[in-house]
This record gives structure tokens, C-alpha cells and sequence, in this order.
């Protein structure tokens, strides 16, 4: 069986920059071509920036690896032209189910909020997700657009300069050097680009492992997630099977700390393990097996001169909630268009730490919420099991108990409270579209909210008066006019009105408000989108 | 009469949780119950009524309801 995993997609071909006498300089370089790093490029090059995609491999990711993508992260996807692919393609789930020893204690539906063009969450292996990043940079390229990826290209070294980073590249041919503007390290946990830095990486090592196997199986499972707590077939450890497309599903098995990690990848302990599970009589194929620890932790700053760090490489978590790839997308939305700004000249490079500020802020946040989660998945103390233990008992007979059983808590973009570049909130509206928070989606009479928001800047006015187009000092700013009469269901009016008559969002480029009030006044919208631009 | 709360009642579940969990952390067992009894008693102390304290004393045995 030849997977897509399996098939070089950018296999490894000698470049001129090899053969310059001089390195060749380039606008931006990514390093790294998974789900963070393509999207990354994707977003440069519909900016028109110039960027290389350096990956010391040639295919898509191995095995299913990151498989739950959360909403934002599909909104964002539609900005950079591949959201509806993803969509296709994936498993769209909101039921699931609690186990806990031999009996099931409850079963809960997400029941997503209506009036969204895109699901809670799609599952979908990360093979996939790169497969289809790959397409749209390929065309993007049949476009024109200034992208590439070079497979098999290795970053050995590097340095930093004030005005540029020099990269040594290591190919099957030889080692070569070239030059960039900027670098966006998207190279994964492991990041080679931090070590080489010598940067530091700091938090919290959990004394776990995990068991992920994907089998494909014709079997009657329903599309739910189902979470089990010390079942029988895994005694005092925790499972997971969800479900994929092409019949694969994934499982977790939580193994404990002092393994011998190479006899528990063997097919001949892994088989039976996986048939106390799902029973005897169920007929199954092993597609890939992986044993992973994790940590919680963060670089100190995820920006170092002109190389800025983004994804897993910046920050790791555990992976209950689906915060990595999600949080990792959310990163290069914030980022490329403050990049392209400062790149321009239209905006100082010290917009730049807002980046630093917002993402540190979604990385600490993603850090908790996956930490809270593994406290309660593996408990550390006696008394810390004995309380999870209650709160399960407790959730099988009672309501109350349920929201604090806590399998990850599924990844949901953060507001950016604090950030320097809001302007205080001006509007009795609702707490949701405050300043700093990502714009929800809401159903139009002729599509949805978000597509028309696009990735420039945008003075949305809903029931108010505005210019149609504001420029203030190389920033444009384009009018979208709405009447909460464009919205029969009333949900854009309960999610960016509120108790207001009228309101007008100051937009930013990746969909957060930065600024908001009752009516257009010209000074202080102008002030705003200075302020968005790190002008004051 | 009023009735025991078992629907969710906490805002901040989660916060609350991992409070919880810090006000153990670093305690043997022995304490650890200790401090639990003491907080049973304290939170009994605040709701007061008697019914509803009769009523948690059931719930809390998860026996069904017929008594």
C-alpha cells in the first residue's frame, strides 16, 4: 500500500542559489514545511512576499500524527484559500462518550452554536492537511506567485544580523548558503533552529507515555469520541478512539511512565492490547503505531531579532484539546500581516512584539488548559485521583458533575486582552466581540460574515455611517456595510450588537477587533488603526 | 423547601478544579482528608439549610432515590 505518506511531494532538486557565488538574499524563508510552516508561506506569498519553504524532508507527515482541526483554524484555512478541501474531506463530529472503569457514565453533543459557515471541528489525519497545503502552494505557483519548497534542504547553520539571517543549507549534494530579510522557524518541537540559537525552551516534563495507533476497520463505531478512565483494558491508565476519514481510527492508549518503549511498539504486543479494546471478533489493520511523551513548555520569546519562532518550535503542549497545529496556525495569522506592514515600511518593526505579546498570551492560555487536562487524566497525588475518581462517579448520576470531567478542553481561539494594540472599548456591546477577540462567523443573506472580512483591514459598520475607504498613513481601510436586516437569524445582532443600536469594528487583518463604537468618528478611528499598527 | 442544586452551578469550572487541586498539593493523605472534612463542614456551615444539607448527604451516597 503506497500512502500519501509514503510519496515524496517536493522531492529534493539542485537549486541555482547552490551554484551563487555570493548568497542569493530572499524577503522570507520558513523553515519548516508542516501544517505551521506551509501556512505560514501560503499567507507570505498571497501578500506577494517573496518566500522559500525549507524542509529537511520531501514528504507530507508520517502517520496521522495532529488529526483535530478546530474552527478558527478552518476560517483561517479559507483566508488562505483551502478551507473547503479540509472540510470535504474530514470527519465532522460534536457527539461523544465518558467510560469510566467498566461502564459508561455519560454521552454529550458539542451542540456547536448555528450560524457559522464551518464546523466546532473536522478530524483529519495531518497527512491530509499538509497534502492539501501543498496543493494550494502548488497553485499558487501555477498563479505566479514568488513560492517554493525545497525538499532535502537542511539548515545547519545560522546567523543573525540586524538587517538579515544567513542560513548554511545542507542538501544530498552539498551544503550551500543563503540569505533572507526575515526567517520563520516552523520547525517543530524539537526546533534545530531554536538549539542553534541556543534558546531556551522551559515548563513542565510530564512522566508519561502514550500509545497512538491508527487502524483501519470496517467497524460500526459511530462518529463520536469516546474517552475511557481506568476501563478494564487498560487498568489505572486512560484510552481514546476516534474517528477518521478512509476508515481510520485513532487510538490512544495510555501506557505510564517505565516502559520499554521499542517492545511496546512491536505489532505483537500492540495487537493484543488494541483486541481487549475492541473486542476479539473485530477485524483490524495497524497503519502506523508511535509511542510520545509530551511536555508544556515556551520559549521565553518567540521573537529573536529578524527570526521569529511560531508553532510547536515556540511553544509545546500536551496534546489533549488539540492546541498544537490549531494554536500554530493562529500564530501565523497574527503574524504575516504585521510581517508584510513592516516589510512595506508602512508599519515600525516593533509591531513585531506584538506578536511576541498576543502569542505568548494564546501559548500561555493553550499551556493551562492542556496542563488542567493532564492533571486530571493522570492524577499525581492520592487525593488528586480520589477527587477525579468523585467527580466521575458523580458525573455518571449528576449534571453538575459533568463540565468538570476533563479529557482537553477543545481549542478555542483567544481573546487578546491587554494587547497594545487595542483601543478601549467604546460600545455597550457584547463581552464576545470585545477588543482583542477573534470575529465570529455569522450567517448573511448571501454567504457568511467572515469570507467578506478578508485578510486587509476592514471598519465593518452595522447600522452606522462610515467612509467607504479611510487611508491613514499607508494603511487602507475598507468599508464593509451591514444592517442586522442581512441577517435573519439575529445572530449578527446578538454577537456584535448587543444591546447597542449601531456599531462600528475597526477589523484587523487577522479578524480580531481592535477597535470598536456606537458611531464613526474620524479622529479616533484614525488613532485606532494607528494604534493596530504599532504607530502609537 | 429548597431543592439540592445538581446542575451546574460553578462559573469557571475548570479554575475551581485546579484550586482545589493547589490548596492539596503537597499534603500527605492524611491531611489531605483532614482538610477535605473541614471543608465539607465549612460549606455545610454556609448553605445552612437542613433540608438541602439532608438532601446532599443522599446524593452523595449515589444510592437511587427511593429513599
Amino acid at each position: 500500500m503506497n500512502k500519501i505518506f509514503e510519496t515524496p511531494l517536493y522531492p529534493y532538486a539542485r537549486h541555482p542559489d547552490a551554484d551563487a557565488t555570493t548568497p542569493v538574499r530572499h524577503q522570507a524563508i520558513v523553515v519548516g514545511a508542516g501544517p505551521v510552516g506551509l501556512a505560514a508561506a501560503i499567507d507570505l506569498a498571497q501578500q506577494g512576499i517573496e518566500v522559500v519553504v525549507l524542509d529537511d524532508n520531501d514528504k507530507v507527515s508520517f502517520g496521522s500524527r495532529a488529526i483535530c482541526f478546530a474552527k478558527r483554524p478552518l476560517e483561517i484555512l479559507d483566508r488562505l484559500g483551502c478551507g473547503q478541501p479540509m472540510v470535504d474531506k474530514g470527519v465532522i463530529w460534536n457527539m461523544g462518550k465518558v467510560f469510566f472503569d467498566d461502564r459508561k457514565v455519560y454521552d454529550f453533543n458539542l451542540l456547536p452554536e448555528e450560524g457559522h459557515q464551518r464546523p466546532a471541528f473536522i478530524n483529519l489525519q495531518q497527512y491530509y492537511f499538509e497534502e492539501f497545503l501543498i496543493r494550494r502552494v502548488h497553485e499558487l505557483q501555477a498563479e505566479g506567485a514568488p513560492i517554493e519548497i525545497r525538499g532535502r534542504n537542511k539548515v545547519s547553520a545560522v546567523g543573525t544580523h540586524p538587517d538579515h539571517v544567513t542560513l548554511e543549507i545542507d542538501t544530498p549534494e552539498g551544503s550551500y548558503n543563503i540569505e533572507a530579510d526575515w526567517v520563520i522557524a516552523c520547525d517543530g518541537a524539537g526546533s534545530p533552529m531554536r538549539a542553534m540559537l541556543g534558546k531556551d525552551f522551559v515548563g513542565r516534563v510530564f512522566e508519561d507515555n502514550f500509545l497512538i495507533a491508527d487502524v483501519v476497520m470496517d467497524a460500526d463505531f459511530p462518529t463520536e469520541r469516546w474517552f475511557w478512565f481506568d476501563p478494564p483494558f487498560n487498568r489505572g491508565q486512560s484510552a481514546l478512539l476516534h474517528k477518521q476519514p478512509d476508515g481510520v481510527w485513532r487510538i490512544d492508549l495510555q501506557l505510564g511512565w517505565d516502559i520499554d518503549k521499542e517492545r511496546e511498539k512491536r505489532p505483537e504486543n500492540v495487537i493484543p492490547r488494541l483486541k481487549a479494546m475492541l473486542g476479539e471478533d473485530v477485524e483490524f489493520e495497524l497503519e502506523w503505531v508511535s509511542i510520545y511523551t509530551f511536555q508544556c513548555r515556551r520559549m521565553e520569546q518567540f521573537r529573536h531579532d529578524r527570526v521569529i519562532f511560531a508553532g510547536d518550535a515556540a511553544h509545546q503542549v500536551s496534546p489533549f484539546g488539540a492546541r498544537g497545529a490549531n494554536s500554530g496556525l493562529q500564530d501565523t495569522d497574527n503574524l504575516i500581516w504585521k510581517l508584510k506592514l513592516v516589510m512595506d515600511g508602512k508599519a515600525p518593526e516593533s509591531l513585531l512584539d506584538s506578536y511576541n505579546d498576543e502569542r505568548i498570551h494564546g501559548a500561555e492560555e493553550n499551556i493551562l488548559n492542556s496542563t488542567r487536562s493532564t492533571d486530571f487524566i493522570t492524577p499525581k497525588s492520592e487525593m488528586s485521583r480520589m477527587l477525579r475518581d468523585a467527580v466521575l462517579d458523580l458525573s455518571e448520576h449528576y449534571e453538575f458533575a459533568r463540565p468538570l470531567v476533563n479529557s482537553g478542553r477543545l481549542s478555542l481561539p483567544c481573546t487578546y486582552d491587554g494587547s497594545p494594540l487595542n483601543s478601549a472599548d467604546a460600545l455597550n456591546g457584547p463581552e464576545r466581540t470585545r477588543p482583542g477577540s477573534p470575529c465570529p462567523d455569522a450567517p448573511l443573506k448571501d454567504g457568511f460574515l467572515l469570507p467578506k472580512l478578508g485578510d486587509k483591514f476592514t471598519l465593518l459598520t452595522i447600522d452606522a455611517e462610515a467612509p467607504d475607504l479611510i487611508e491613514e498613513d499607508g494603511i487602507e481601510v475598507t468599508r464593509l456595510a451591514l444592517s442586522v436586516k442581512d441577517d435573519p437569524t439575529l445572530a449578527l445582532k446578538e454577537r456584535y450588537l448587543g444591546d447597542a443600536t449601531s456599531a462600528v469594528y475597526l477589523i484587523r487583518p487577522d479578524q480580531h477587533v481592535a477597535a470598536r463604537r456606537a458611531s464613526f468618528d474620524e479622529t479616533l478611528f484614525r488613532a485606532a488603526i494607528r494604534r493596530a499598527t504599532g504607530k502609537e | 423547601m429548597s431543592d439540592l442544586i445538581l446542575t451546574s452551578n460553578i462559573e469557571g469550572a475548570d479554575d475551581f478544579y485546579a484550586e482545589l487541586l493547589t490548596t492539596h498539593e503537597g499534603l500527605e493523605t492524611a491531611d489531605s482528608n483532614a482538610l477535605n472534612a473541614r471543608l465539607v463542614l465549612i460549606l455545610a456551615n454556609h448553605i445552612g439549610d437542613r433540608s438541602v444539607l439532608s438532601q446532599a448527604l443522599r446524593a452523595a451516597k449515589l444510592t437511587t432515590e427511593e429513599d
